[in-house]
């Protein structure tokens, strides 16, 4: 059946043209001459000071890029991107490492009050309960501006910085982990990444310890031509736990921008990371004229025995979104879990999904993915669950749906399901009858209507994650919370 | 980047279809409508090679690797060839009424079997109806999907002649047609064969293929069906593929669908070391519904691969794809199947489910059901199961002092006849033959494991 009328009001209210964040802030900017080159790639590292071990290691990762081929598997079609036409590097000149907030360029400081991003400590104590504050690592181009909360962060033993200044105050822990979950070969864009990436956030949680506040990024891009390469590296140690919130935005443009990250996550034994993404980069005009290319690979690597990994987005920006938060279920009994609502308007291009990778024994994951395509978008959901020979007792729970509204759109469902072990049990559905018969017993039970009860069971995780995201991020997200599943099909 | 300049390194198998598409092109000549034809599916062939894991229709059956060499094209059976074959044929039980037979991919008129052909039934060659019949050409050509698949490219360029069966138009069948086909002993060959069936407008038809072999023999086998059910018509398709152990099995049906029509059919595959079995449907009418089912019971190292192509291009259409694996030893399953909803086709229906059990440690499975919607009031849906039989009716029966292989054996049959169950909507006669062959199949297979 059609998408129902409360539905299609509820995706016109968030229709690329209604985009709020298209603004620009006019600042000067020091930025990377134009190109890539061993040379840019040599700068960006000399720019942040880094140790030699570092420049070799994103050399060679931009040595390897060049004999790489651009991936060209997914339902996205844009022209050739010329990697020669954009900067690598673009910094805010003031930004020579403030010691506080008052030493920022008031300029930036206005965008990210515009954005609604707290970044003063004093603004978000007052009236706000503490156990609901949040610490912001904002990233703003290529560098990152501010992260707050860290000293209060640093009295649990919480580490949490750009990851620029991570390379010089923990440099054994970087070195340890980063690229042992998304390597420097991994893929085009990946690869590309570990040359030229500039900044990002650093998150390493101690043992024992459950980190006392939310911790959140927010990636800002703002200069013309510029692309922005940050890399997330998380790293739970054992029995911990960390939830992170990242959003994203950037200014209306005619021409496309790259934003090629890579995610990081490392949870050892027990522990637990639950990343959330609200993904709001300017999807371009209703014709399909600019937007961002958000090229991202994240990965999670549920490395420790019963540890736990959790991706939940909301995507509604981007031109074109390829991205696979993925979980390697290494430990034994480790979980994984993906929530995702993804919705496409105008031209945008959705290609997303996940891939739930069991290895160790009775690990467990689950699948809920709703895809959303109005307009003359085309959301794909592409995702991967596989079970090697070791991970006896593994199971997986995927549901997706995907809804239609108008006949110019496409929504379309790619899910290879692998396995190589007997004992392994994977459902895949892609029927909402078929959620959770319990559950839905129980809510009906209770006097809820079928459509509530799915509501309600679908969104259930989403809603408790997005309850906790700083007021503006939330927008988006809380009127996709109550579109109806009315109508959608597999 | 350098890429593009390098020339692909042919294997040992592309160089030897080469070489045989030449010969053949030198020995033996065909009229004008065929050579366009192999040369086009021979040109498919000779730019992309045999398909590999790179290939997304083709990532878990990767043709290089299991197809290791080419065997010398099959020639015209003799006299000793024929007289193995009718032994072997008599060994084989017939399904339905008339039988028509191919040894080695000639169509042998000497050994059909069960009578003459019903009445509105007629059998000719493909090669001289393509001569004179322009719709008839078309139709070989084939759908744009099954045109860019290399499997069906080969049998292009290796496409000599080929049958013709059609059903005429109000014609109902009493019984089905059993078409065999038959592989000799010796040394291994390449066989390809092309069926072409037409059933007429507001006819009723049943046919079940039979694909065999020697056990042993490392033979090659690369089939194309093709099949148009007219408007208002009814086709029940049945296919047996129980090629010898050691046989490379490729078998493509393209199936255009009219309007209120009916079309349904069942795949049962037991036979060969590797087998893929393509499917391409395409609704050309309203209001009409196609069932497509499959079971596969695998052994040892058997690898059995089905792909298909469900396209939704008219409104108010149903379909359903049931397919179960049944998996034992270090058996290697795969499904890949594909929903294809066009923008203006409205209504549609569709549902696509893929189940597997697995018997022992070893199997592995791989699944891809796939989705493609551009319309947006369509009900579409698709299911994927995986694991090992169920642990608590496992109990529930051998707590009833059923054996444990028996027990087994209980469930895997009931879990087959899901598929097997509900086939056909045609006559009765023909529906019935259809079923109980598959599902004695489906018991033999597990008879012979205990």
């Amino acid at each position: 059946m059609p998408a129902v009328q409360e539905t299609v009001e509820q995706v016109r209210a968030i229709d690329v043209d209604q985009y709020k964040y298209g603004f620009s802030t006019d600042i000067e900017m020091e930025l990377a001459p134009k190109g890539l080159s061993e040379d840019i790639v040599r700068y960006i590292s000399a720019r942040k000071n880094e140790p030699a071990w570092m420049l070799e290691w994103r050399l060679d990762a931009y040595r390897r890029w060049l004999t790489m081929r651009e991936p060209d598997w997914a339902r996205v079609d844009y022209p050739q991107i010329d990697f020669q036409d954009m900067y690598y590097y673009a910094a805010p000149k003031s930004n020579a490492a403030p010691k506080s907030l008052d030493e920022i360029d008031p300029a930036i400081l206005e965008t990210y009050k515009k954005l609604g991003i707290p970044l003063r400590e004093q603004e978000i104590l007052a009236g706000v309960a503490p156990e609901n504050r949040i610490a912001v690592d904002a990233v703003f181009d290529s560098v990152s501006v501010v992260t707050t909360f860290k000293e209060e962060l640093k009295k649990s033993g919480v580490i949490f910085s750009s990851i620029s200044e991570a390379l010089h105050e923990h440099p054994e822990l970087v070195r340890k982990y980063i690229g042992s979950v998304v390597p420097t070969t991994d893929n085009y864009y990946a690869t590309l990444n570990a040359a030229v990436f500039s900044d990002g956030s650093f998150v390493y949680i101690p043992p024992g310890v459950r980190c006392p506040m939310e911790l959140s990024t927010y990636f800002r891009i703002n200069e013309q031509k510029t692309g922005q390469f940050e890399r997330t590296l998380i790293i739970a140690d054992k029995g911990s736990y960390v939830s992170y919130l990242e959003g994203c935005t950037a200014p209306m443009r005619d021409e496309n921008q790259l934003h090629a990250a890579v995610v990081e996550l490392i949870a050892h034994d027990d522990a637990e990371i639950k990343y959330s993404t609200v993904q709001n980069w300017y999807p371009g005009d209703s014709q399909g004229k600019g937007g961002i290319y958000n090229f991202v690979t994240k990965r999670g690597d549920c490395r420790g025995a019963r540890s736990k990994i959790s991706w939940t987005q909301v995507e509604t920006g981007s031109a074109i979104t390829w991205k696979y938060p993925s979980c390697i279920l290494r430990g034994d009994d480790s979980q994984g879990e993906f929530y995702s609502i993804a919705v496409s308007n105008g031209a945008q291009q959705v290609d997303s999904g996940t891939k739930m990778i069991h290895l160790g024994k009775n690990t467990r994951s689950r699948i809920i993915s709703k895809g959303i395509s109005a307009g003359r978008s085309q959301n794909t959901y592409r995702g991967l669950v596989s079970a090697h020979r070791r991970a006896t007792n593994a199971k997986n729970f995927t549901n997706c749906d995907s809804l239609l509204i108008g006949n110019a759109c496409g929504a379309h469902t790619v899910p290879y399901i692998e396995s190589k072990t007997a004992s392994a049990v994977f459902e895949h559905e892609a029927t909402t009858s078929k959620v959770s018969e319990d559950q839905m017993f129980y809510c009906m039970q209770r006097g809820l209507t079928q459509e509530e009860a799915i509501a309600l069971i679908v969104n259930g995780f989403v809603k408790d994650v997005l309850q906790q995201l700083p007021m503006e991020f939330m927008v988006e997200a809380q009127k996709l919370i109550a579109i109806s599943l009315e109508g959608s099909v597999g | 980047m350098v890429m593009n300049a390098i020339t692909p390194i042919r294997t040992p198998a592309e160089q030897a279809l080469i070489g045989a598409f030449g010969a053949l092109r030198d020995s033996r000549p065909t009229s004008a409508a065929l050579e366009g034809l192999r040369i086009d599916g021979f040109a498919r062939f000779e730019a992309s090679g045999l398909p590999h894991r790179r290939v997304e229709d083709w990532k878990y059956t990767d043709l290089r690797v299991l197809m290791r060499e080419a065997r010398p094209l099959a020639v015209a059976p003799d006299a000793s060839v024929l007289l193995a074959a009718k032994v072997a044929l008599g060994r084989l039980k017939r399904v339905g009424g008339s039988r028509i037979v191919l040894v080695d991919g000639f169509h042998v008129p000497d050994l059909a079997d069960g009578g003459a052909l019903p009445e509105g039934v007629t059998v000719s060659d493909l090669a001289a109806a393509m001569a004179q019949r322009p719709e008839i050409a078309a139709l070989v050509t084939g759908q744009p999907a099954t045109r860019a698949n290399i499997a069906f490219a080969l049998n292009n360029a290796f496409l000599t002649d080929g049958l013709l069966i059609e059903v005429a138009p109000g014609t109902e069948l009493g019984h089905a047609l059993d078409l065999v086909s038959i592989t000799s002993d010796g040394a291994p060959r390449l066989v390809t064969s092309r069926v072409v069936v037409v059933v007429g407008a507001g006819a009723s038809a049943g046919i079940v293929e039979t694909h065999c072999g020697p056990a042993g023999v490392e033979y090659q086998k690369n089939v194309v069906m093709q099949v148009v059910v007219h408007d208002g018509a009814t086709l029940e398709h049945g296919r047996r593929q129980v090629e010898g152990d050691q046989a490379l099995h490729l078998a493509t049906l393209e199936a255009s669908v009219g309007a209120e029509a009916h079309f349904d059919s069942l795949t049962l595959t037991t036979g060969a070391a590797v087998s893929r079995s393509q499917l391409f449907v395409r609704f050309a009418g309203e209001h009409s519904n196609v069932t497509l089912r499959g079971v596969s019971m695998l052994k040892g190292r058997q690898h059995a691969d089905t792909a298909l192509v469900m396209e939704h291009a008219v409104p108010h259409c149903q379909s359903r794809e049931t397919f179960k694996h049944i998996l034992d030893g270090e058996a290697h399953g795969v499904f890949q199947g594909k929903i294809i909803v066009q923008p203006v086709a409205q209504k549609t229906d569709g549902r696509m489910m893929s189940q597997t059990i697995m018997l022992a440690e070893g199997p592995s499975m791989d699944n891809k059901p796939e989705l493609e919607i551009f319309a947006d009031d369509v009900a579409c849906a698709h299911g994927c199961t995986c694991g090992e039989l169920d642990a608590d009716l496992m109990f529930y029966l051998k707590a009833r002092g059923i054996p444990h292989k028996e027990a087994e054996a209980l469930l895997v049959e009931a879990f087959a006849r899901e598929a097997i169950e509900d086939f056909g909507a045609g006559p009765l006669a023909v529906v019935e033959e259809l079923r109980e062959a598959m599902l004695t199949s489906v018991t033999d297979w597990m008879r012979a494991r205990s």
